[in-house]
């Protein structure tokens, strides 16, 4: 709890402006593995602030396990361990000194299949995290629930019953409720992983409009199975295979004219 | 007989078959209930629940005593048990590898299937005998004795049917470990761990022979657990085993309240059980 001063709400600043030469968060040599498995080699990357930033590759790729290295999540998986760096506005988040309960505070995750807590209301859901910081009071636990239920796109749909199960919400509200509790901690950056892999073409659609939306607040970083969802949404994409990063540019670029021959093989569809 | 027949009767058969074990298989629960209700219900009264024995030869009275006992252990039981059964099935749960829970989890294993019998010679041995007086307490003992590892294993399996990705929502969120585990883990398999807890309480509510060596059994109306204690089914033990045709009676309808304060527990453990699946679903 060292961090807490660090982490109070009014300090982050959501889409403050940074220097246009310091990344929001990068990677240095970052090594993942699991016990003696290398699953990530030596992967150096920038995410710019305030951009959508695609991972993707084929499966068993390591772009998961990657994207799980920058909030720490990695290390809870049995036999987890990193070499190299990864740095949060410069800081090493691997650092002896830092808390990783902090850490996650300020790099919110969104998994592949909804995990709405079903013993807790859509309000308990999104205020969830609120709740772990400090003693947060009442009305300004409200409020911050419905900003990040509104930036969630979801506010409109379950205003009426804030206080309702959350399991009834179909699939699609799920992950968007699942969105609005890792945004209302107020991070800097969030991680999405294959966010939309389970839901149906229009939820998908809405939940990649989400994302387009948000990189005006947050730095997104997504892992991705479908090369359109990258095309579509992403400022940046990075070719991850056999757990190297193979290429990284604007996704322009990535999907028009790639340098790298395996980064054309996959999307052109040859293999993956 | 064409193939289609041959099927059709084929399926009646066996059709027939299996509703006659599900017949056999309930048989046995339906002639107990008719027995107790026939011999039983005739006794049964207001004063039956609130009056206290009365000497062989006259009639009247109840077995408000036994009533008592039995709440007051099985009280108790509870309150030693349940914790320590759902605490022993937490740490289970989450050190699933560690050499402790390997311990614990056949510990809990062989505990289960000990008769109870050996559980109550064994209170005796360690509080009764070394007390040097038989009481509640040692009643309430022995009964928690049963109860741990039928919560713990209950609560082990419970909080293994909580999904994984539950749990990294909690810890992504900035949730430390335990605080994942007792608000997450924990509140998602709390319905299926109150089920489990209930049908404990019910089972060793029913328990005779542990209490035989340890409560003992009395005629007053006892609520300090140092005292011996009588309790219902140590109740109906008694009744059924005298001489007078009154106790037998009594003995048929003390056995019916132990059986629809079982069959309370049992209702409140399904109730629980379809919320938990309501909420879940």
């Amino acid at each position: 709890m060292v961090d807490v001063m660090r982490d109070l709400p009014q300090a982050v600043v959501p889409g403050a402006a940074t220097p246009a030469a310091l990344p929001r968060m990068a990677t240095d040599k970052l090594s993942a593995m699991y016990g003696k498995f290398t699953a990530v080699k030596g992967v150096s990357l920038d995410f710019a602030a305030n951009q959508v930033h695609a991972l993707i590759g084929p499966s068993g790729c390591g772009k998961s396990t990657f994207l799980r290295t920058l909030n720490r999540m990695h290390e809870i998986t049995e036999g987890g361990w990193v070499t190299g760096r990864v740095l949060l506005d410069g800081e090493d988040i691997y650092a002896p000194r830092v808390s990783a309960m902090a850490l996650r505070r300020r790099v919110g995750m969104v998994f592949q299949r909804a995990t709405v807590f079903p013993t807790m209301s859509i309000f308990g859901n999104v205020a969830a995290g609120l709740k772990v910081e400090r003693r947060t009071d009442r009305g300004t636990l409200a409020e911050r629930v419905e900003q990040a239920l509104r930036q969630a796109a979801l506010w409109d749909e379950v205003k009426d019953r804030l206080h309702k199960s959350a399991t009834a919400l179909s699939g699609g509200q799920q992950q968007r409720l699942c969105i609005a509790r890792a945004l209302a901690p107020a991070p800097e950056v969030v991680l999405l992983d294959e966010p939309t892999s389970a839901l149906d073409p229009m939820a998908t659609q809405r939940i990649e409009e989400l994302a387009y939306q948000l990189k005006r607040d947050y730095t997104i970083i997504i892992v991705t199975h479908n090369m359109q969802q990258a095309a579509r949404i992403s400022d940046t994409t990075s070719f991850f295979y056999m757990g190297t990063m193979v290429e990284t540019g604007p996704t322009r670029q990535i999907f028009t004219a790639p340098a790298d021959p395996q980064t054309e093989a996959y999307i052109t569809g040859r293999f993956g | 007989m064409n193939r289609t027949q041959a099927r059709r009767v084929k399926s009646q058969v066996m059709t027939g078959a299996v509703m006659a074990c599900v017949v056999l298989a309930v048989l046995p629960l339906v002639l107990i209930l008719g027995t107790l209700i026939v011999r039983g219900a005739s006794s049964l009264s207001v004063d039956f629940f609130t009056k206290m024995p009365v000497p062989a030869g006259e009639t009247g009275g109840g077995v408000l005593n036994a009533i008592v006992g039995t709440l007051l252990m099985v009280g108790t039981a509870s309150l030693i048990g349940v914790p320590l059964g759902i605490g022993a099935g937490i740490y289970a749960a989450e050190y699933p590898g560690s050499r402790l829970t390997w311990v614990v989890r056949f510990v809990a294993d062989v505990l289960n299937g000990t008769p109870s019998i050996v559980i109550g010679v064994f209170a005796w041995t360690w509080i009764v005998a070394s007390q040097k007086h038989f009481s509640g307490f040692a009643g309430a003992a022995a009964l928690a004795i049963l109860m741990v590892p039928m919560v713990m294993r209950t609560t082990e399996e419970m909080i293994k049917l909580v999904p994984h990705s539950l749990r990294e929502a909690a810890l992504a969120l900035g949730y430390s470990r335990w605080r994942t585990t007792l608000q997450v883990v924990l509140m998602t398999g709390l319905p299926g761990i109150v089920t489990g807890t209930l049908l404990a309480i019910a089972r060793v509510a029913g328990e005779t022979a542990p209490l035989l060596f340890t409560a003992l059994g009395s005629q007053y109306l006892v609520t300090r657990l140092a005292e011996p204690m009588s309790a219902l089914p140590l109740t109906v033990f008694g009744y059924a085993t005298g001489p007078y045709e009154e106790w037998h009676r009594y003995a048929w309808a003390a056995a019916l309240v132990l059986i629809l304060l079982v069959f309370v527990l049992n209702i409140a453990a399904r109730a629980m059980a379809g919320r938990a699946r309501a909420a879940n679903g």
